[in-house]
C-alpha cells in the first residue's frame, strides 16, 4: 500500500471506532437517538430525540467522549514513546518503561493517594515521579564512561528498580482498608478515573509532544544505525536523543495520570506497524499513533463492555499483549521489520 | 594558491588517548584530493581511532585536524558531513531498511532541523545506486544483503552526502573474494572521477592492487608513508606485522606479497635477485 493510502485509511477507521465506542456503554440508548444526537451536533438543528437533549449531551460530551478520547491518547502515546525508543537504542524489545518513567510514575501515583486528598495532586506528583525516574537513569548513565546507549539502558534498569522498591515501601505503609486498594487498582490500569478535566488538561502536551516527534522522526532512522554513523552524517546525537526521551517519556508519564500502568501497547504495537509499513521511522511513527489509537480504543471498549463490572484495561492488554509478543518473537528470527 | 586547495585534509601533531592509554602519539598526515590513501597496520595500532579523529568524530588530545585549512571542531557538524563521508565497517543492522531509506539517510546534512526527504533526495538517492550499478537492490532490505552489497550502499549513500572525501574503515573485511575485487573495482572507478579516499586495510596486496599511497600506521606512530611501491617491501612488512614475506613484481609493475611460509610448504623458492617472479621447484 502506498503511504498516504496507510495514513488515511488509519485516520479513517480511527474516526469511525471513535464514533462507534461514543454509542457504546451501558446507559441504554438507541441506535436512532445516537444518530439523531450527531445529526443534531453536525447540522446545528434540534432533532426529536426519545431522551433528552440535555441528557445525550452530557452522557456523551461530558462522560463518553472524555474516555473515548483518552483511550486513543494513551493508546498513541505509548506506541509512539514505544516506537520511538526501539529506534533510538537500536532494540526491538524495549519499551516506553525502558527508562523507568512507568515505575518512576506509579510510586508518584501512590504516594499521592496516601500523602493528598486532592485527585490533582495525585496526578501531578504521578507526572512529577515519572519525569525524575528518568533524570535519575540519564543522570546515571551519564556518571559513567562508555558506550551512551548501554549506559542509559543500565541507568533505566537501576532506576526503575529503585522506583518499584520504593513503590512497596508506600504500599506496606499504605492504609489497607482504603489506601491500598485504591493504589492496586490504579497500577492494574483503567479509563475510568479519565474525567473531562484531567482529559483536555493532558491532552495538550500529549498531542504536541507526539507532533513533534512525527516532526523528528527522521533522525530516528539514523539514530538506530549507531551513534558514530549517525554523528559522521551531521546530527548531533546528544542532543537530539535527549530531547526524543524527553518527548517519549513526557507522554509516557502522562498516560500514567490518565490511566495508570497499562502495560504491553508500547512493545507491541511498533511491532504490528513495523509488519504493516516496514521499520522507516518516517512512516512507522505516525502509524504507530494511529494504530496505538485504535487498539487502545477497542481494548477499552472490550474491557468495559465484556462483563456486568469493568475490567481494568492493563489486564486486557497483557492478556492480549503477551500471546501476541510470543508471536512476534517467531516471526522476528528474519530480521525486524520486514 | 593551488597548494592550499589540494590539501583537503591535514593532521598536525596529532595525540589520541583513550582514558591514559596513548592511542595515536604524534600524527602528521597530509591528504591531497583524488589520493587513495592505504592505512596499515596491525591490530590496535590506531588505525580506526586516526580515521575516527579525521572524521572529527573523536576530539584529539593535542594537535590539530584541518579540513580545507579550517580546523575541523570549529566546523559545523552538517558542513563536515558534506564534505566528508564515514564508511563504517561494515555491520548488518537492526532494522530492515530498505536500501533506498539507507541511502536517503546520507542526505540529512543538507536538511533544516525538521525535515523530509523531498523528491530531489529521492532522485538523487537513486541516482547514486545507479552509479553503483545497484539499483535494483533499491527496494530490497538492507539486512538481507550480502556483505558487499551493504558496502556499496553505504559507499552510495556517502556519495549522496555530496562529500567528496570517503573515509572507509576496513571495507573489505567480511566480504568474499569476488566482492572484495568489486568493491576495489569501485573505489578504482571513483577515485578517477576525483573522489578521495581514505582506507584502512589488513591487506597489503589490497594497497597494492589501489596503488598511489600507502601509510603504516603502529603503535600510534606513523612508519612509513608514501608511494605504495616504496613503502611496501619485505622490510617494512616485517616490522609491521612480524610477518616474513617477500614482495615481488609481476610483469614488471604489479607487486604481489608472497609468504615464505608457502614458499616452504610447497617446497618452492622464491628468486628474487631481479625483483621478478620466479617459483623454483627444490627438487630438480
Amino acid at each position: 500500500m502506498k503511504r498516504p493510502t496507510v495514513i488515511t485509511s488509519l485516520t479513517l477507521l480511527l474516526i469511525v471506532m471513535g464514533v462507534i465506542s461514543l454509542t457504546l456503554g451501558k446507559y441504554p440508548v438507541t441506535l436512532r437517538d445516537t444518530a439523531l444526537f450527531l445529526l443534531a451536533k453536525i447540522t446545528g438543528q434540534q432533532q426529536a430525540t426519545a431522551l433528552s437533549m440535555d441528557l445525550l449531551d452530557s452522557l456523551f460530551l461530558s462522560i463518553r467522549l472524555p474516555r473515548v478520547v483518552a483511550a486513543v491518547l494513551v493508546g498513541s502515546s505509548l506506541s509512539v514513546a514505544g516506537a520511538a525508543f526501539q529506534a533510538m537504542f537500536i532494540n526491538p524489545l524495549v519499551s516506553p518503561s525502558l527508562l523507568g518513567v512507568l515505575a518512576g510514575a506509579s510510586f508518584g501515583a501512590a504516594l499521592g493517594m496516601i500523602l493528598f486528598k486532592s485527585w490533582l495532586a495525585v496526578q501531578v506528583s504521578t507526572f512529577v515521579f515519572g519525569f525524575i525516574s528518568v533524570m535519575v537513569a540519564v543522570g546515571i548513565a551519564r556518571m559513567f564512561k562508555g558506550s551512551a546507549i548501554l549506559l542509559l539502558i543500565l541507568g533505566g534498569v537501576i532506576s526503575g528498580a529503585m522506583f518499584t522498591s520504593l513503590l512497596s515501601v508506600v504500599k506496606y505503609c499504605a492504609d489497607p482498608y482504603e489506601k491500598l486498594p485504591a493504589i492496586v487498582y490504579w497500577l492494574m490500569g483503567g479509563l475510568s478515573y479519565a474525567d473531562a478535566q484531567t482529559v483536555w488538561i493532558t491532552a495538550v502536551p500529549m498531542v504536541i509532544s507526539m507532533i513533534m516527534l512525527v516532526a523528528m522522526s527522521g533522525y530516528l532512522n539514523v539514530l538506530s544505525m549507531g551513534d558514530e554513523e549517525a554523528r559522521a552524517l551531521g546530527v548531533p546525537v546528544e542532543k537530539i536523543r535527549l530531547l526524543m526521551i524527553f518527548l517519549a517519556s513526557l507522554v509516557s508519564s502522562l498516560t500514567v495520570v490518565m490511566g495508570g500502568m497499562i502495560g504491553w501497547v508500547g512493545l507491541i504495537i511498533p511491532h504490528i506497524s513495523r509488519m504493516l509499513v516496514g521499520p522507516d521511522n518516517k512512516i512507522l511513527i505516525p502509524v504507530s499513533i494511529l494504530i496505538g489509537g485504535i487498539y487502545l480504543l477497542l481494548v477499552d471498549d472490550i474491557s468495559r463492555m465484556l462483563f456486568d463490572t469493568e475490567i481494568p484495561i492493563g489486564i486486557v492488554t497483557s492478556l492480549v499483549g503477551i500471546p501476541f509478543f510470543v508471536f512476534v518473537m517467531k516471526k522476528a528470527n528474519r530480521g525486524w521489520g520486514s | 594558491m593551488k597548494v592550499i586547495e589540494m590539501n583537503l585534509i591535514e593532521a598536525r601533531g596529532v595525540k589520541f588517548s583513550y582514558d591514559t592509554k596513548p592511542v595515536l602519539r604524534d600524527i602528521n598526515l597530509t591528504v591531497h584530493k583524488g589520493e587513495v590513501v592505504s592505512l596499515l597496520g596491525p591490530n590496535g595500532s590506531g588505525k580506526s581511532t586516526l580515521l575516527k579523529v579525521m572524521l572529527g568524530l573523536l576530539r584529539p588530545s593535542a594537535g590539530s585536524i584541518r579540513l580545507k585549512g579550517t580546523e575541523i571542531a570549529r566546523i559545523d557538524a552538517k558542513a563536515v558531513a558534506r564534505q566528508i563521508a564515514y564508511v563504517p565497517q561494515t555491520h548488518k543492522g537492526t532494522f530492515s531498511y530498505k536500501v533506498i531509506d539507507v541511502v536517503l539517510m546520507g542526505r540529512l546534512p543538507h536538511k533544516p532541523f525538521f525535515f523530509s526527504y523531498n523528491r530531489k533526495d529521492r532522485d538523487i538517492a537513486f541516482e547514486k545506486l545507479d552509479r553503483l550499478s545497484i539499483s535494483h537492490l533499491a527496494e530490497r532490505p538492507y539486512t538481507e544483503l550480502s556483505g558487499g552489497e551493504r558496502q556499496l550502499t553505504l559507499i552510495a549513500r556517502a556519495m549522496a552526502q555530496g562529500a567528496e572525501i570517503f573515509v572507509l574503515d576496513e571495507p573489505a573485511t567480511g566480504l568474499d573474494y569476488g566482492n572484495q575485487l568489486r568493491l576495489l573495482e569501485q573505489i578504482i572507478k571513483l577515485s578517477r572521477e576525483g573522489y578521495t579516499f581514505i582506507k584502512s586495510t589488513h591487506s597489503p596486496e589490497h594497497a597494492f592492487w589501489l596503488g598511489d599511497r600507502s601509510v603504516m600506521i603502529k603503535e600510534g606512530v606513523i612508519i612509513g608513508d608514501g608511494k605504495t611501491e616504496a613503502i611496501i617491501d619485505q622490510e617494512s612488512l616485517h616490522t609491521l606485522y612480524n610477518a616474513k614475506v617477500s614482495v615481488m613484481k609481476v610483469n614488471g609493475s604489479l607487486r604481489v606479497c608472497v609468504p615464505h611460509v608457502i614458499t616452504n610448504h610447497t617446497r618452492m623458492t622464491v628468486k628474487s635477485e631481479k625483483d621478478e617472479i620466479m617459483f623454483l621447484p627444490l627438487n630438480l
